[in-house]
């Protein structure tokens, strides 16, 4: 059988009826609470609570009124959320990707005194819960004066482990020493080698370590919610959550807080959601690298 | 040479997880009291500890919880995988994006989603138990909040850990299924038999991830407490746990030897996992 009819025969179109019927119920499961959160953002206090169908649009559907509320409730604490959370999450994912495709590089590429032991470390803090560092650094931080700066929240998502491995492992199979030996002979140095020359050829996990890093900064709940008291340096996480629990606890009094809380969580993913949609088929690549080899 | 590359992370390395370990452990050796003022009580705090009702109980929810949600979370992935791997269309595409859309949501908005959906003030619930006429089950009931968190944690981290089994299965040489075909495989056997073992070190390394995470729980029960604050006490997790006794009632001492405890309770549960797919841990 030659070459060509076997990829064909991995191509063939199989269009299993059963199975596209059990994955169709699936994605509504994954779907509702977005569906959810979309319809009932339309809808004013009266319209939450006044018991009309809970998965279809009010009557008027005002999502410019309920924007503009949510985006000037508080002197607009909510933007400033947004902004904030945009701000932690390029600085810690730019800061952490820097220094993971350096490390990764650096143990891929080069032997020196101490190397494997240093691996086996970041290996080892792979599996330390980052939860476990929130409480001692949260003191150490308060002794310096960094707590309920935005240095609390930026320089501990600097520290990505995962990162380091999936660039060892990548660099370590995309980056021919041939190339580098090649480089070196023409006169480049060792950065300029690194810059020009590896770093090109490290692009796709570059994208990976970069879109989870930033992703990570952004989830970032527990961190924040220790490190900061200024509610207008929270991220958008801290932000809601805060919100959610005010509401919570005065039931009737802050109706009008809950129809912020659906439109500000629907606002708060869109970013995310664009950000993993426009770069799909960068971290679907990078994301085998950890898994297979 | 190699030094220079690595320095700099090595640096924030030891600033930012060897120096809070060791303070943590070093906290953690301390008592401080009312009368008399820091004094140094060596394991008091870890003895402590493991005696404490609030920190066991909530140990013995997360172990619990492990045991249900991550295999239920894995086999959900490993379904999924398996079938957008086999069957080709422009729906499961479209299916392959949204399934893993709950991922690109953070952990917490997850929660305040599906604290909404729970709400029987505006949730749906009601709504849709009330075609079949009858009342819905109240997940954020001291019943049912174990289940209402599984699915909550379900449907965040699946579609992920699916993207990742799919990525292993799609790197899988096609020529070994035709090899299959011809020894007589069906399409079930060529699954259990050729996909699912070459894609083991994918599946080791999730479980490692969901282990580390769930051990590790606080997103979720946190937000969620607002809105069951009979059901969910601030010791639920002894991450909560930890957290209430270094910021609520600043007992950093404690609080620290709650989170080196837990530490080790990841370590030793990854390790021991580790230590029976030995064979298997290709990944690390």
């Amino acid at each position: 059988m030659s070459d060509r009819s076997l990829a064909g025969a991995r191509r063939r179109p199989s269009r299993h009826l059963p199975l596209q019927v059990l994955l169709g119920f699936l994605v509504v499961y994954f779907l509702v609470p977005f569906w959810w959160v979309i319809v009932n953002s339309s809808k004013d206090a009266p319209g939450l609570f006044g018991g009309g169908n809970t998965l279809w649009f009010a009557d008027h559907v005002d999502y410019l009124g309920n924007l503009r509320q949510l985006f000037t409730y508080d002197n607009g604490i909510y933007g400033r959320w947004i902004l904030n959370s945009t701000l932690y999450a390029i600085a810690g994912g730019a800061g952490a990707t820097i220094l993971s495709v350096m490390a990764g590089y650096g143990f891929a590429k080069y032997r020196f005194a101490a190397r494997r032991f240093s691996f086996a470390l970041v290996l080892g803090a792979l599996m330390v819960p980052a939860t476990a560092l929130v409480i001692p650094t949260f003191m150490m931080f308060s002794q310096l004066g960094l707590t309920n700066t935005i240095w609390a929240v930026i320089l501990p998502s600097l520290l990505n482990p995962f990162g380091v491995y999936l660039m060892h492992v990548y660099a370590r199979d995309a980056v021919p020493d041939e190339i580098l030996d090649a480089a070196r002979a023409d006169g480049a140095g060792e950065i300029r080698t690194f810059v020009q020359v590896a770093f090109p050829l490290m692009r796709p996990a570059v994208v990976t370590v970069l879109l989870l890093s930033a992703v990570a900064s952004w989830n970032n709940y527990f961190l924040p919610l220790a490190m900061l008291s200024d509610n207008r340096l929270f991220p958008v996480t801290v932000g809601l959550g805060m919100w959610q629990g005010i509401a919570s606890a005065n039931n009737a009094g802050s109706t009008s807080l809950w129809s912020l809380i659906i439109l500000g969580a629907l606002v708060s993913v869109i970013p995310l959601v664009i950000a993993f949609f426009t770069l799909q088929r960068h971290w679907r690549g990078g994301l085998s690298v950890g898994g297979l080899r | 040479m190699g030094w220079l590359f690595v320095g700099p992370f090595g640096i924030v390395f030891l600033a930012l997880l060897i120096a809070p370990l060791g303070y943590a452990l070093y906290l953690s050796l301390f008592q401080k009291k009312l009368i008399g003022g820091t004094s140094f009580v060596f394991l008091d705090n870890y003895v402590k500890a493991f005696t404490d009702p609030s920190f066991l109980s909530g140990s013995w929810f997360v172990i619990r919880f492990s045991l249900v949600s991550i295999p239920l979370q894995i086999i959900v992935a490993l379904a999924m995988a398996l079938i957008l791997d086999a069957v080709t269309s422009l729906f499961t595409r479209f299916s392959r994006l949204m399934i893993f859309l709950p991922y690109a949501i953070p952990t917490v908005i997850g929660a305040v989603m599906w604290g909404f959906l729970y709400s029987k003030s505006f949730g749906p619930l009601t709504d849709v138990f009330g075609w079949f006429g009858t009342t819905p089950p109240d997940f954020l009931s001291t019943n049912l909040i174990f289940y209402g968190l599984v699915n909550v944690v379900t449907w965040q981290w699946a579609g992920y850990y699916m993207i990742i089994l799919y990525a292993a299965l799609q790197g899988i040489d096609p020529a070994l299924y035709e090899a299959a075909r011809m020894d007589g495989a069906g399409k079930w056997q060529i699954a259990l038999r050729i996909k699912i073992p070459l894609i083991t070190p994918a599946l080791v390394l999730i479980l490692v991830f969901s282990l580390i995470g769930t051990l590790q729980f606080f997103n979720e029960p946190q937000i969620l407490r607002s809105l069951a604050a009979g059901t969910i006490g601030p010791d639920f997790t002894p991450n909560m746990y930890a957290y209430q006794q270094a910021f609520a009632l600043a007992n950093f001492n404690y609080g620290s030897a709650i989170s080196f405890a837990l530490g080790g309770i990841v370590f030793v549960g990854v390790y021991v996992f580790l230590f029976f797919t030995r064979k298997r841990r290709s990944f690390l």
